[in-house]
């Protein structure tokens, strides 16, 4: 078999060494009456071709992106990832290697770690950032145990302009832990009063921005009200690429940032993997879950880098860690990184206008269309419209005539009377030929 | 006092240096960060200015920049090749890392998971438009069911921590669906468990409470017996456990567990040791997450991304997690909201799972296949075993001897009168190219280093590798200073400060005062 | 006269009146590796005989300091903050950890003394 490197003479001299008659005997401490005597109900081993001719069918079998007009966002995101990226994050170096728990022999891994730290402390306007976590929904959840953790309050306020997937998986974890996740209705016009609601009892207030629905928020109210009352500001994003263009968490006096980096470097993958950013002020350090590498010397007096303040994590303090992660997303994490390295501010920032650009072409296209109504007064790349119809049916409709054109929002709030409301994305792939095909579909469906 | 022994850094002392104008030795290169290199200027993607448009953004414009350098596409190659040389990879060297299972990551597997039907689908388009890749999602599920003889799998986790604390929350879901939410808060750990089991206990809202093993390593029935009682939810083991060694007792231990009203939670990190030789559903096992990126050859990225789907028994299987995959009429449907099951605890995470993971290790199983993979488990005990029966002569076991499976245990009782440590051999190692072994873990071996070699590794690797640890270790009983003083001394750094990384935390470049 | 007595888990308390001193012995710090942390229990606490009163990190552990007899917080060192190293250079001296004020002096008897702690060390080594 191409991936076992044994022979059965190999096999026969290594089994006279270890002093056995046969492999069997190796596994005696298995009670016999459970043993498998026969191979699994499995398909036997394929060839490399046969593998490739299996799973290319199942693939053909998916409508890609790149293959249609296509506008779907709600948390992830289709943006061009420049060929380089893939190229370099395949190096055996990077791809095959293990965490950098010996650094003498991972410098190469330590120091990308580095750089991408720096790079979303830097994109968040925070003090600190973390080697990354999952995904931007377990960031948050995370974030959300950390502001317990640090007020000792187990009350935590949720936006109803939180991606109701974020808002799901927070809801599990605090449920878990005992705690209270006060979920406010879903917030279409970013109009809720969340200031209000915060008091001595807060841990902290989970608020998105751009939100679910795509209104820009000014934190920087909320974020006073919550300090007022000792509570912590939890600022969330989905969309990394929006940073280039809208005010950061940071500069809004967020205390602990959670937020998903698929949108630049990684691919959409249908979910996964993805790669969450975690940033925090310095003085939350300490509780900071996930690895951390930090910069110092080695014995000859060279710049070096190694993971740090270890002691937070479960290897070490087991039940009483900060977080049980311990895999984390660093090929993702450093897939961004590389990206972004390429792209820099000034690249990020016509990055993110193009994005706008678009949303902004998009918007006024819709906006004419009988029987379509743009809901947002604010937005990045993606916004809400209000159809005259199901949404959810257009949008298969839509993907019949050959578009994929948004997600209704009923998709991730079903039975809350959002039934005609569908969020349309529009980044740097789509082409005004796109824009308009999309309108064209959206027209056709609404005829009917 | 003490959780676990810390272990003093040692400064190296002498270490002859190899001057040159630019500190370069060859092919290692000396390499700045991007901050020192690149200019917030200059950019590596080309994209064009959008025509003049007015922006919808209310008053949230970006007023400062991010600080964030670019660089060209030749300087970035040039940077990350660079700094990809310093580091060591599966693909250069054995990894013989104890409980990572670092077997090779093969490409064919990095191919498919680029198809664009794979890789450039979104989770949220019709469903009708990816059935291709739910029909992938189902096919593997029903792989990983028949490998273990579970009846469901939740396949969302994202890692094997994440698996954990999903399935220690499907128990906790279980037994509140039995009323005894209020009564059953503990959950039974062995000393040896790995960090995650505890702290992903914990994570599900339970008190850990620890279970000692006995001489032999393994765990005896009648500890388990002990502590076993109405206020008990579960027990957490690995089988294999994390001394190499395959838990005899589970079975009777899982039907006391269940006797007791409990769930029996399984550790699936070692069972590349036994799969298609037995089931853990055969053994009694509830829950068990399998790690992807261990056991299934998915590539470890310096640190992930991993992917750890939960297998599960018929008794927990209406817990899991949303969403799961339906097989219906028309072909697979995501059931995605709790409104459309009964039973699911919640959600974990957004969207469905490491997609791209799954694929990598369709890809593996596919090529395996069922003989494919046992041959690999046989492969990946008798390397482990020869490798023992290479060194136990010379380095002593804690359980005594005794065949292991997939790793082998070795303690630092042998190296007691030669004042070296577990750490200095590790250390030693990576001057003759070797990725160190695992030290220090589990907690139960004093000074322990773990070897898995995995069924990757050649009988010539393992003989040479077996010769250069005779050698070392030869040379440590005979109090051979030289070979480990200031180790390593050929990487591309020597030993770091660690204490000053901890004590004066620098975790991001600033720009230096002028 | 000041009396130092010592625990099991390698706390000491050099007592004087009504007031201890406490901090870890310097088998503990040897054991724990260069220490990079340490966070102390604020004043006015009242902790009982066995109670975490400090955690300690090192590079690779983390570890508690428990009180050795039941007492009240009186004074802290708060150059640790600053100095964590300070505990493995001087672990006796200047690498205290907190001031107590015992509130039962009789459970004292529990505890060994030099010489007993000496013996005990030769046993866990």
């Amino acid at each position: 078999m191409r991936y076992l490197p044994l022979n059965s003479e190999d096999r026969a001299d290594m089994l006279t060494r270890v002093d056995v008659k046969n492999i069997d005997a190796l596994f005696a401490d298995i009670p016999e009456a459970k043993r498998l005597n026969h191979d699994l109900d499995l398909p036997h081993r394929k060839t490399e071709m046969d593998v490739e001719r299996l799973l290319s069918g199942l693939a053909a079998k998916n409508v890609a992106a790149g293959s249609v007009p296509f506008f779907v966002g709600a948390g992830a995101y289709k943006h061009h990832v420049p060929a380089n990226v893939d190229h370099l994050i395949q190096r055996s170096e990077f791809l095959t290697s293990y965490t950098p728990y010996q650094p003498e022999i991972a410098q190469g891994t330590l120091q990308t770690i580095f750089e991408f730290q720096t790079q979303v402390a830097g994109l968040t306007a925070m003090d600190v950032a973390n080697a990354s976590m999952y995904d931007g929904s377990t960031a948050t959840a995370e974030a959300v145990a950390m502001a317990q953790r640090i007020t000792k309050r187990r009350k935590a306020i949720v936006s109803g302009g939180l991606h109701p997937h974020y808002t799901e998986t927070v809801r599990t974890y605090a449920g878990m832990a005992g705690d209270d996740a006060l979920v406010l209705p879903p917030d279409v016009f970013a109009t809720e009063d969340l200031g209000a609601l915060v008091d001595d009892e807060t841990s902290c207030v989970v608020v998105q921005n751009p939100d679910f629905f795509g209104n820009l928020r000014d934190l920087s109210e909320l974020a006073a009200h919550c300090k007022a009352k000792g509570a912590l500001l939890v600022a969330v994003f989905t969309e990394a690429v929006s940073l280039g263009l809208v005010q950061p968490p940071g500069a809004m006096g967020a205390d602990i940032v959670a937020g998903e980096g698929q949108s630049i470097g990684n691919r959409l993958n249908f979910g996964g993997p993805y790669v969450g950013l975690f940033a925090a002020k310095a003085k939350y350090l300490r509780q900071m879950p996930g690895r951390l590498c930090g910069e110092t010397v080695d014995a000859l007096g060279r710049r070096g880098f190694v993971l740090t303040l270890s002691t937070r994590e479960q290897h070490i303090r087991r039940d009483k860690a900060t977080s049980n992660i311990c895999t984390n997303s660093g090929l993702a994490a450093l897939a961004f990184s590389i990206h972004l390295t390429l792209l820099g501010d000034a690249g990020l920032r016509r990055l993110a206008r193009i994005n706008h650009a678009n949303a902004v072409d998009l918007a006024r296209r819709l906006a004419a269309v009988p029987g379509v109504e743009v809901l947002n007064k604010t937005f990045f790349n993606e916004f809400t419209i209000k159809i005259a119809g199901d949404a959810a049916v257009a949008v298969e409709r839509m993907a019949t005539a050959g578009v994929l054109g948004g997600v209704s929002v009923s998709r991730l709030l079903p039975d809350k009377g959002l039934d005609e409301l569908l969020l349309a994305a529009s980044t740097e792939v789509n082409t005004e030929a796109d824009r308009a095909a999309f309108v064209q579909a959206l027209q056709g469906v609404l005829k009917c | 006092m003490l959780m676990q022994r810390g272990k003093p850094m040692v400064a190296a002392e002498t270490v002859p240096e190899v001057k040159t104008f630019t500190g370069n030795r060859g092919l290692e290169i000396e390499e700045g960060l991007i901050f020192e290199i690149g200019r917030s200027e200059n950019t590596g993607v080309d994209l064009d200015e959008p025509a003049p448009f007015e922006y919808r953004l209310g008053l949230l414009e970006r007023r400062e920049p991010a600080g964030l350098p670019g660089l060209s596409e030749p300087e970035t190659m040039r940077h990350y090749v660079r700094l990809s040389r310093m580091n060591y990879a599966i693909d250069a060297g054995i990894y013989p890392l104890g409980s990572c299972t670092m077997k090779h990551n093969p490409r064919l597997n990095e191919a498919m998971a680029r198809l664009p039907g794979f890789a450039d689908i979104h989770p949220l388009q019709p469903q009708s438009t990816v059935q291709g890749a739910l029909e992938l999602i189902a096919e593997l599920a029903r792989w990983l069911m028949v490998m273990t003889g579970m009846d469901a799998v939740a396949m969302s986790p994202r890692a094997g921590a994440h698996g954990e604390a999903c399935g220690m929350m499907v128990i906790k879901a279980a037994i509140a669906a039995k009323g005894e939410g209020e009564a059953r808060k503990i959950v039974l750990v062995p000393e040896s468990a790995h960090g995650t089991n505890p702290a992903s206990a914990a994570a599900a809202g339970f008190e850990v409470r620890p279970v000692p093993a006995r001489a032999d390593g393994t765990i005896d029935p009648a500890e388990v017996q002990r502590q076993l009682g109405p206020a008990v939810a579960a027990i957490m083991l690995t089988n294999p456990n994390t001394c190499g060694l395959f838990e005899k007792d589970v079975v009777e231990i899982a039907a006391m567990v269940h006797e007791a009203g409990a769930y029996f939670y399984c550790d699936g990190a070692n069972f590349n040791a036994i799969m298609g030789k037995t089931r853990p559903g055969d053994l009694g096992v509830d829950a068990m997450h399998i790690n992807l990126h261990k056991t299934f050859s998915t590539p470890h990225g310096g640190g992930g991304p991993g992917a750890g789907p939960v297998v599960l028994s018929p008794l927990l299987a209406p817990f899991a997690p949303v969403p799961f995959l339906r097989r219906e009429e028309g072909g697979f449907r995501l059931v995605e909201h709790l409104s459309e099951a009964q039973g699911p605890f919640g959600r974990i995470a957004a969207f469905h799972g490491q997609m791209g993971m799954f694929v990598r290790a369709f890809a593996y199983m596919l090529s395996h296949g069922a003989d494919g993979l046992r041959q690999a488990a046989e492969d990946a005990v008798l390397n482990a075993n020869y490798v023992r029966a290479g060194l136990k002569d010379l380095m002593s076991e804690p359980f005594g001897d005794r065949p292991c499976m997939h790793e082998v245990l070795f303690d630092e009782s042998w190296l007691k009168a030669t004042g070296f440590t577990a750490l200095d051999f590790a250390k030693a190692l990576i001057d003759e190219g070797f990725h160190p072994m695992t030290i220090y873990f589990p907690l139960v071996a004093h000074g322990a280093m773990l070897i898995e070699p995995t069924e990757s590794e050649s009988k010539a690797s393992l003989d040479l590798f077996i010769a250069t640890l005779r050698d070392l270790a030869l040379a440590a009983l005979r109090g051979e200073t030289e070979r480990f003083d200031g180790v390593p001394r050929h990487a591309p750094r020597c030993r770091l400060d660690e204490t000053r990384a901890a004590r004066n935390p620098v975790l991001k470049w600033t720009k230096p005062s002028a | 006269m000041p009396t130092t007595h010592y625990t099991k888990s390698h706390e000491y308390i050099r007592v004087e009146g009504e007031t201890g001193i406490i901090g870890i012995t310097d088998f503990a710090q040897a054991q724990l590796g260069d220490v990079v942390f340490v966070e102390l229990p604020p004043i006015g606490k009242s902790l009982s005989k066995g109670a975490e009163a400090a955690t300690i990190e090192s590079v690779k552990a983390a570890a508690e300091v428990n009180v050795p007899v039941s007492g009240t917080v009186v004074e802290v060192n708060s150059a640790l903050a600053e100095s964590p190293g300070v505990v493995n250079e001087d672990p006796s001296g200047k690498g205290w950890f907190l001031k107590i004020k015992l509130s039962d002096a009789a459970e004292l008897d529990g505890l060994m003394d030099e010489n007993a702690y000496r013996e005990f060390l030769k046993s866990v080594s």
